[in-house]
């Protein structure tokens, strides 16, 4: 390899070409390189396409051993899954990169809410734009969620031994309407203040305990500042907290259920 | 008379072959106990011949009072290993590779039938063969694009609408109408029909808590659309009507939460 020449004659293509042979040989070759690309991986010197390096890219990767080396053949169709499940997830996972950048403008109380969604749409460079991604996103995977539940029981996928995989995502399909509906309160408009208003009243009417209930959840008999604070916390650190408790367990169990359930 | 696969005929013959010693050893067709391999369990009839089969003491005594005490154990475990008591069974009757012992010149020895396996359990330990093709490339090109595809489709959303931003919050200024998130309108709708306890607490609590049951209450193990009618109609049922109320919170729902005509009225709705 290091003696090819690019057969040109002129002194370009060699200075070029020993370049590339550092790259390859002192860089790519190198002890640090190889430290950080596990075997299997397609940044890898000499990496090929066998049957080996496919097992190894899953295996040796932190994000894609979520996966099996293989799965069943009618799994990667699209018609089956819709893609559904993982478009929720990338989702989940576009909504928390845009949520962190939210949080380094807003603050979760009643005096500056308000001025700091104004001021990340009008101040910010991509303030409206990460603002509408993460709203947009979050109607979306409310909707792509229950999109995934009906394909789901459209395939009859909850049926031994996958029961207890339906019951985690209908946990996931609330915790995932929680996360939407505390979401909605904090850029403290009133469109924000009085869905949420309409929402909760309704819990307000739970037999026995439902004042209290209420009380707890808003802070105070009305929505407030007290209540701007706790939905703040329950969305940025509660709710995704115990989602992601859940989706593990939600993956976890697609695996050991024998992978996707069908074909039909 | 069951299957038995070549293999196992071949193990107990030649079971049969190193039992037998002395004796002429017969390749009659062996029962499908000695072949489920379970009868092995051997043990010495008289102590005397404890010290000839090399069986700890301790182990003897056990085994004898287990036999004592007969076959008023009764095996719990039922179907497959209906042969499974402990009892006592004279050397010749023992089981077929007992025989050979018996009329042999060494020791008379005991067989102890512990089950029967039927074949169908050892013969189906292999997996049938899946179809299977590699994550990477497959499955992972198709996320990737997956990906992209929900990226691109939610920037071009983001960049020619932007999400609403009403007046700042004001608890003595209330919009009329005053609706909920679009996921919740279901409900909100229901509050025109039934007492609020009934729409915001008891039909969601029933819906959530029959959500979490579907996979116990519905029994049927097919999942061929065409043999499960049923479960499809009502589900589906239940999704329409949802949707249905969801727009009609959407689109016919105006000041006062009355109804008006989209078309003529205007849309009073925000995401
Ligand atoms: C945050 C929400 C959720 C995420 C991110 C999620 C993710 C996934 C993914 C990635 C799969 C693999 C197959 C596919 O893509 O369809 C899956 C399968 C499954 N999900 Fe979900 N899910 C969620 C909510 C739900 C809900 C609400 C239900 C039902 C009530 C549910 C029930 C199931 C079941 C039973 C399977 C196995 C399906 C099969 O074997 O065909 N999931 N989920």
């Amino acid at each position: 390899m290091a003696t090819k020449t690019n057969g040109n004659g002129n002194g370009k293509g060699k200075i070029a070409e020993s370049v590339s042979n550092v790259m390859t040989e002192k860089v790519h070759g190198g002890q640090v390189w190889s430290s950080i690309f596990r075997p299997g991986s397609v940044f890898r010197k000499g990496y090929s396409d066998s049957p080996r390096n496919r097992a190894y890219t899953v295996m040796n990767s932190v994000l894609y051993h979520l996966h099996p080396v293989k799965v069943k053949r009618h799994a990667v169709k699209v018609s089956y899954t819709l893609c559904l499940g993982g478009v929720s997830f990338f989702l989940f996972i576009l909504l928390t990169v845009t949520g962190i950048f939210l949080m380094f403008v807003y603050r979760p109380t009643a005096a500056n809410a308000y001025q700091d969604i104004q001021a990340l749409q009008t101040q910010v460079a991509f303030g409206l734009l990460v603002r509408n991604l993460h709203r947009w996103g979050a109607h979306l995977m409310t909707f792509t969620v229950f999109l995934h539940m009906a394909r789901v029981f459209y395939h009859g996928a909850y049926k031994p031994p996958r029961e207890f995989n339906w019951v985690v995502g209908v946990i996931l399909l609330v915790l995932t309407l929680m996360l939407a509906f505390t979401g909605y309160l904090l850029p403290w408009d009133q469109l924000a203040l009085w869905a949420v208003t309409v929402g909760t009243n309704m819990i307000g009417f739970t037999p026995v305990f439902g004042d209290q209930v209420r009380f707890i959840l808003l802070g105070s008999n009305e929505i407030g500042p007290n209540t701007l604070l706790r939905w703040y916390t329950l969305h940025v650190l509660m709710f995704p907290f115990i989602l992601v408790i859940f989706l593990a367990i939600h993956f976890w169990r697609v695996r050991k259920d024998g992978g996707i359930s069908g074909p039909l | 008379m069951v299957d038995i696969p070549e293999h196992l005929l071949k193990r107990s013959k030649d079971a049969k072959g190193k039992a037998g010693g002395a004796a002429d050893a017969p390749a009659d067709a062996p029962e499908p106990e000695e072949a489920a391999g379970a009868a092995e369990a051997s043990e010495a009839d008289a102590p005397a011949a404890a010290e000839s089969s090399g069986i700890p003491a301790h182990l003897l005594a056990r085994s004898k009072a287990a036999r004592s005490k007969g076959g008023d154990e009764g095996d719990d475990a039922g179907g497959a290993t209906k042969a499974a008591t402990a009892t006592k069974t004279p050397p010749a009757k023992a089981a077929p590779a007992a025989k050979p012992a018996a009329a042999g010149a060494g020791p008379a020895r005991t067989q102890r039938l512990l089950a029967v396996v039927k074949a169908g359990s050892i013969q189906t330990t292999k997996k049938d063969p899946v179809d299977k093709v590699n994550v990477w490339p497959h499955l992972l090109v198709e996320e990737f694009v997956a990906l992209l595809l929900v990226t691109a489709f939610l920037m071009v959303f983001s960049v020619l609408l932007s999400a609403p931003l009403q007046d700042q919050a004001n608890p003595n200024l209330t919009p009329n109408p005053s609706k909920a998130p679009w996921y919740f309108l279901g409900l909100q709708e229901l509050l025109t029909m039934f007492h609020p306890m009934v729409a915001g607490v008891t039909i969601p609590g029933i819906g959530i808590f029959a959500l979490l049951a579907v996979p116990y209450i519905d029994r049927n193990p097919a999942t061929k659309p065409s043999e499960r009618k049923f479960a499809i109609a009502i589900f589906t049922f239940f999704l329409i009507y949802w949707s249905v109320l969801v727009m009609f919170g959407v689109f016919f729902r105006g000041p006062g939460f009355n109804f008006v005509w989209p078309w003529a009225d205007g849309i009073f709705f925000d995401f």
